[in-house]
């Protein structure tokens, strides 16, 4: 049996210092889009109103936050609790996910001092996607930081807090599962909208459903990334035995997302498309081979014996997922008139900013903080060989 | 050319005057380059002009008729104004004789046949709707005999000059288009030379005569302008040999098309004309232009380092898992 | 354990709220096609009749204060005094752009021709903008039909952009307080009897305005009468008593772009070079907003599928997650020890 406790490491590391430094870097830009304007920033234009920020840091990186969301379906729905040590390392990836997706969106936003608009009743119009995805962003955002709030509660010792939190605790785990469930399939029916400007390979009536699947998908590879990464760079135990059992359970849904995409692409008979040659033919084909190449590895033994085949495998799913949001959100995109978009330098800056302060504020926090599931003995390890 | 036009034996003229208002000749004793002088006294032998003769009745007919006979062949005749055909040609005689008889005589023995002014050309004014005289061009008069049409209300003496210096320098008529007018002179489209295209491209028009944008000097397009279905060196010469500048569109008038023959006469002086635009203008956004920005240096090296970070990274991540792969997989097991 | 039992119960929570969504007929899904306001405005803008005089764009401007749009390649040569705009912008509402083919000899012909286009918004029957506006921002007038934008609603996040299957809503991306731009008829002039300024100045009446029910039957006579025949051309606004323009039927290619795309728009477009060609892209004839609200309302209908989802959810977390008195280690075990 393993307990969380904080890894108590040191702050300053080069890895620190570098996605610090980065991290500065993507706010003096983001400072800059706030005084001068998003097109003093980005190479956002009429064809490609979305870029990166969105599709990247919403789309992408509230994915990659869906460890939490993945993990609660599993341990709390299936009542799998073998798999609770994870659970917080997972929380803790979505904590900074959705927070740090919250805060890109509200930098792309073009009119973000009015951004309370959302918030406000008489405003609100029901039948738009964003209107349902903003709230409920929102909401997850706070329902992740409420679970996540334990931790806080344990450390700085609020235990009459923390008793009726847990007492109430379930309420927001099902919140926890029921609001990923409709902002991420409500990320696949915001680009229902796209009709004929988006390619058939990726529109499709099942977009919603594609969408959520391959998030939860995207949430099992983040928790299996991040297990494998910390209990080896901190050389912590591994957390293999668990991981080669969860895998098993995502190959199968792997197989289930291909069995859906594939079935849809050939009833609608638009596979030829795949064939034309273009970027959008070739990211599809790598989209696509990285998932299946991610069925083959968690479905056989071998491949979820070797520990490196299974992070190869996660990495494959997590690229995968990645891929095909930046394929339905941009590659995939047919702009009325001959729009081309490469984001720019100031742009990739800001949301590698953003990505290396999530990274960033993980590492702060497993290591002040009791989410890591360290040896039975609560001592702090002082063997690290390993510190990055 | 200066030698042709300085030859001793000048090319005698003989200039027949049908339906008309003496526009043109009176345009053409307006002329600067030759001056008119140097026409009539160096240039041509100006033999039959009904308006310019010194003599007059039978005494003018018959210098007329003697000159024919002396030159035959080698003489050049000048219609100018329409000639009417019905009831037998009767609505214009001189002398005695219909302006069909006088044009189909003069025309056997000419070396070349100008037709000078629009009414000359196809019919003019008198031509128009209903036409009540049957009024028709020089060319129908004579069928098998090329007539070069010197269209305008009037013409510009320089065109017709020139032609003629042509004609004396070559021995042959100068380019001519589909309705055999000199296509040096007629070749090119007023509103693609307009001095106020400027304002058509922009968009800006005076919608009536005497507003702000009239005054402004706007495009007169919207007030009836034919400029842009009217091919003609207006733009560049001006009108009647005045000077640049000196021409309709110049004083603030819509052009009225007077060259061309199915729009003076035929269309209302202020209906709008039809573009003829040759080519659209190049400052046009093209339906298919490639817009935005591509991957730029500065990107495509954030890009590369980054990924090479994160590929380097995780390749090194792979080497110590692959380390860890040969102990068996134990959640408990601490890896030292 | 009964595993098999909670798989069940999570099929028919959990995915319910997915599971309901999908059809296996797009338009099975999709919610009813909206219909078009009885009084609705519109605009016709026939191809044939533009001579590329862009006053339509100049007037747009005036009388919307927009500055004047250089685009970066032509700024050594015109400095402010030209207005070039080269496509819908944060400060272009209207825009004439030109196909052009081969030797360019002839006017609304699509080999060895050219011909112009207008670009502005088609004030779309079921539009997508008003549909994805998260805020309300954009609204469709009930009466006209106008689709109207107010910037003290808007948050920018540019879903309008992003929706529109014309590609017309623009944000004005280089200004730090930009707002979206797109044609809203003039409707401010309109309050005071007045036609939109593009049709207003249009010469030779190749952007009309007017009821959209009239402008059909005005489209119907120019498609039936044979090409050559006289025809008197209205300016302005249909039914106005302006001099028409004196002119002869020229040959239509078939078709009325905007009758049904999209669910249809109150802009209609005749030409004499297929559509695609003039850069209209190739929408079908459902309304993309009544798909994206059709998936949309199935899943949340009444919330529904949400409130059922969560009340079984709630039920299995409070039995699943570890007791809070159980002991102090933060989520050590589950059910499974």
């Amino acid at each position: 049996m393993s307990i969380a406790a904080p890894l108590r490491r040191n702050l300053v590391t080069p890895t620190t210092l570098v996605l610090a430094a980065l991290a500065v870097i993507g706010f003096l830009f983001i400072g800059m889009r706030l005084i001068y304007g998003l097109g003093a920033v980005t190479n956002l234009n009429s064809g490609y109103s979305w870029g990166i920020w969105v599709a990247i840091d919403i789309f992408i990186g509230t994915a990659l936050g869906c460890g939490g969301f993945s993990m609660a379906i599993l341990v709390y729905v299936f009542n799998r609790g073998e798999y609770h040590p994870l659970v917080r390392p997972a929380l803790l990836g979505g904590l900074f996910g959705y927070t740090l997706g919250g805060m890109a969106a509200f930098t792309d936003l073009g009119r973000y001092w009015q951004a309370y608009n959302i918030l406000l009743p008489w405003h609100w119009q029901p039948n738009s996607i964003m209107f349902e995805i903003a709230l409920c962003l929102l909401a997850y955002t706070a329902v992740v930081w409420i679970e996540f709030a334990p931790v806080f509660l344990e450390r700085w010792r609020f235990p009459a807090i923390k008793h009726f939190l847990d007492r109430w605790m379930f309420v927001f785990i099902a919140l926890g599962v029921l609001l990923p469930f409709m902002h991420q399939s409500s990320f696949g029916s915001a680009v229902l909208v796209m009709g004929t400007k988006l390619s058939p390979l990726w529109f499709t009536v099942w977009l919603p459903l594609l969408f959520v699947v391959s998030a939860i998908l995207m949430g099992y590879g983040v928790v299996m990334f991040e297990a494998t990464v910390v209990s080896n760079s901190f050389g912590l135990p591994s957390e293999h035995a668990l991981i080669s059992k969860l895998s098993r359970v995502v190959g199968w849904v792997t197989v289930g997302w291909l069995v859906i995409r594939w079935a849809d692409l050939l009833d609608r008979g638009v596979v030829s498309l795949a064939f034309a040659g273009d970027l959008k033919s070739w990211t599809f084909w790598i989209e696509n081979a990285l998932f299946a190449g991610t069925a083959v590895v968690f479905l056989t033994p071998a491949g979820r014996a070797s520990q490196r085949a299974s992070f190869l495998g996660a990495v494959a799913l997590l690229v995968a997922g990645a891929l095909y949001r930046l394929d339905a959100l941009i590659i995939g995109l047919r702009p009325v008139g001959n729009w081309i978009y490469f984001p720019s330098l100031p742009e990739l800056m800001v949301t590698i900013g953003i990505i290396a302060l999530e990274i960033l504020l993980y590492l702060v926090f497993i290591k002040m903080f009791a989410v890591l599931p360290v040896a039975e003995e609560s001592s702090p390890r002082t063997a690290d060989r390993r510190l990055p | 050319m200066a030698e042709a036009a300085i030859a001793p034996a000048r090319p005698p003229v003989i200039w027949l005057h049908g339906q008309e208002c003496t526009g043109c000749t009176e345009s053409l004793l307006r002329s600067y380059h030759p001056t008119l002088e140097s026409i009539l006294l160096d240039v041509i032998s100006l033999d039959y002009h009904d308006t310019l003769c010194v003599g007059a009745g039978k005494q003018a007919l018959d210098y007329k008729h003697a000159m024919m006979e002396k030159h035959k062949g080698k003489y050049v005749l000048v219609t100018e104004g329409g000639t009417p055909m019905k009831d037998g040609g009767i609505y214009c005689k001189v002398g005695g004789k219909t302006q069909v008889e006088l044009v189909r005589e003069a025309a056997e023995g000419a070396a070349a046949v100008i037709a000078i002014g629009s009414c000359a050309s196809w019919g003019g004014i008198q031509s128009a709707d209903p036409n009540p005289t049957g009024a028709v061009g020089t060319q129908t008069v004579i069928p098998g005999k090329l007539v070069i049409n010197i269209p305008g209300c009037p013409p510009s003496p320089y065109n017709f000059l020139s032609t003629v210096l042509y004609l004396l320098t070559f021995n042959r008529p100068p380019e001519l288009d589909q309705q055999n007018r000199p296509k040096f002179a007629y070749g090119r489209l007023i509103h693609e030379n307009c001095e106020r295209r400027p304002h058509f491209d922009a968009g800006r028009f005076a919608l009536e005569f005497g507003d702000e944008g009239h005054r402004q000097g706007f495009c007169l397009y919207k007030i009836g302008c034919k400029g842009p279905e009217t091919y003609a060196n207006c733009p560049s010469i001006g009108f009647g040999d005045g000077g640049f500048g000196s021409w309709p569109v110049g004083t603030g008038h819509p052009c009225f098309g007077c060259v061309e023959k199915e729009t003076a006469f035929r269309k209302p002086l202020h209906a709008l004309s039809t573009v003829k635009t040759l080519t659209p203008p190049t400052a046009f956004p093209q339906v298919d232009a490639e817009k935005g920005q591509g991957i730029s240096v500065g990107a495509a090296a954030a890009v590369g380092v980054v990924g090479g970070m994160v590929v380097g990274a995780g390749a090194m991540l792979l080497k110590q898992i692959g380390e860890g792969k040969k102990s068996a997989p134990d959640s408990t097991k601490e890896r030292a | 354990m009964t595993d098999v039992d909670r798989r069940d119960f999570l099929m028919g929570a959990g995915f319910a709220a997915a599971g309901a969504a999908v059809p296996t007929e797009a338009a099975a899904i999709a919610r009813p096609p909206k219909e078009m306001p009885p009084q609705a405005v519109g605009m016709l803008y026939d191809s044939t009749l533009c001579i590329g005089c862009k006053a339509c764009v100049a007037a747009c401007k005036a009388a919307n204060n927009m500055p004047v749009d250089i685009p970066e390649h032509l700024s050594d040569w015109n400095e402010t005094t030209w207005d070039s705009a080269e496509d819908l912008s944060g400060h272009t509402l209207n825009v004439i752009k030109v196909y052009r083919n081969g030797t360019v000899e002839q006017k609304d012909r699509e080999i060895d021709g050219f011909a112009f286009i207008k670009r502005h918004c088609l004030h779309c029957v079921d539009p997508s903008c008003v549909s994805v506006c998260p805020v309300g921002a954009m609204k469709k007038d009930p009466v006209t039909g106008i689709v109207s934008y107010d910037p003290d609603a808007c948050i920018g996040c540019r879903y309008c952009v992003y929706g529109c299957p014309f590609g017309v809503p623009q944000f004005d991306l280089n200004n730090p307080f930009g707002k979206i731009a797109k044609c809203e008829f003039c409707r401010h002039l309109q309050k005071d009897g007045k036609v939109p300024a593009c049709c207003d100045v249009c010469p030779t009446g190749a952007s009309l305005f007017g009821p959209v029910k009239d402008l059909e039957q005005e489209i119907e006579r120019r498609l039936a009468a044979p090409a050559g025949t006289p025809y008197r051309f209205p300016r302005g606004k249909l039914g106005e008593d302006r001099p028409p323009n004196v002119g002869t039927i020229p040959s239509y290619i078939k078709g009325i772009y905007g009758e049904h795309e999209a669910g249809g728009t109150q802009v209609r477009y005749l030409a004499g070079v297929p559509f695609p060609k003039l850069g209209l892209p190739t929408v079908g004839p459902q309304s993309p907003a009544s798909l994206a609200e059709g998936v949309q309302h199935t899943i949340y209908y009444w919330l529904i599928a949400p409130l059922v989802a969560f009340a079984g959810l709630a039920f299995l977390a409070r039995r699943n997650a570890p007791r809070p008195d159980a002991d102090n280690t933060p989520k050590s075990q589950g059910g499974r020890s």
